[in-house]
């Protein structure tokens, strides 16, 4: 596509979506949240942000900086995909 | 002695369980003690790993808290925090787990991590207005091919042979979710207001996002999308990107 052509159609795929999105400058927060509902799957949930709870008397009562005795096999949840290939085990770990 | 090489000596001994006390440290008795040592040693490392482990709880659930504690120990005796700030605290560990032998039977581990990094990244990123529709129904439609848009402060994309965002999304209710379909996921991750938002892209978008996220332009990077996947629909792509709040400001790309 020379570039031209390609300007004309960049400049018209634009105005037709465009045209096809409600939108008043600025995105108020629930047209947002309607946006997302048809572009890019929104995924649900967070990791909370714990800000860490006081752990530097709690650290005394293990020496884990000693510990090198661990067992280098991952035992968590690991995943797997619908009816193919094992990715490992699908039960929930209590940590 | 100056201080900072008693500094730095204490930092080693610190960080390093075989290291030696630091020269002259020595409790009431006038004898230096091991033992006491041991204690403020060992908070170090709780501290540091389990700063880990909370911002990165998806990837510890994968592995098991044994083995994440494992695997944060090792990374822990190798890197010191950078800045004061715990926050930044692990930033490289997506790094390190690439490279961590045991870790190599989940090849999809590191990407997880970058996923949980960036969502700490957005979280405490700058805030800003993310570029609105409007600014682009304004633009000339000769200039729009030579245009680059820069990406919002909070944003990350990250592109994945992996299912990062359905593994991610998995792990954030109570029960362990399925994963739908084990392909290739492009993620983008922005914080457009106060809540941090992770989407799953659309997989014809996904090159066409990260052209733009490296700075091509949108001439460029339409071209590189309708080469790969010729029904790319560039009006779609960017009206959605957008609409996500992807993108604070738009300049032309020959301008500095």
């Amino acid at each position: 596509m020379n570039r031209p052509t390609l300007a004309l159609a960049l400049a018209g795929s634009l105005a037709t979506a465009l045209a096809g999105a409600a939108f008043a400058a600025p995105l108020s927060p629930e047209k947002m949240v309607g946006n997302e509902k048809c572009y890019g799957v929104a995924l649900k949930g967070q990791n909370d942000c714990a800000a860490g709870a006081g752990t530097t008397c709690a650290g005394t009562s293990t020496m884990d900086y000693q510990g090198n005795a661990w067992k280098a096999v991952p035992k968590g949840t690991c995943v797997t995909m619908k009816g193919g290939m094992h990715m490992g085990s699908l039960t929930p770990i209590k940590s | 002695m100056d201080f900072a090489t008693g500094q730095h000596a204490f930092a080693q001994a610190l960080l390093h369980a075989d290291a030696p006390l630091p020269v002259g440290l020595t409790g009431a008795s006038g004898t230096a003690d091991a033992a006491r040592f041991a204690v403020y040693r060992n908070n170090v490392h709780v501290g540091l790993t389990r700063a880990l482990a909370q911002r990165f709880g998806v990837t510890e659930q994968l592995v098991g808290a044994e083995f994440f504690a494992g695997m944060a120990r090792a990374y822990a005796q190798d890197r010191k925090p950078s800045s004061p700030l715990i926050i930044n605290y692990g930033d490289d560990f997506p790094d390190f787990i690439a490279g961590f032998g045991p870790a190599q039977a989940l090849p999809y581990l590191p990407d997880v991590a970058r996923l949980e990094a960036a969502w700490t990244q957005a979280y405490h990123a700058a805030d800003a207005t993310p570029l609105a529709l409007a600014r682009l129904a304004s633009l000339a439609p000769e200039a729009l091919a030579g245009l680059v848009l820069f990406p919002h402060p909070s944003a990350t994309l990250l592109r994945s042979p992996h299912p990062v965002g359905a593994i991610w999304a998995a792990h954030q209710g109570t029960e362990l979710a399925d994963i739908e379909a084990w392909q290739p996921e492009t993620v983008l991750v922005v914080r457009p207001e106060m809540a941090v938002n992770v989407h799953v892209l659309p997989a014809q978008d996904g090159l066409f996002a990260a052209r733009l996220f490296a700075g091509g332009t949108l001439g460029a990077a339409a071209e590189a999308a309708l080469t790969e996947q010729p029904t790319f629909d560039f009006g779609a792509a960017l009206v959605g990107l957008l609409s996500l709040g992807a993108f604070a400001d738009i300049h032309h790309g020959d301008v500095p």
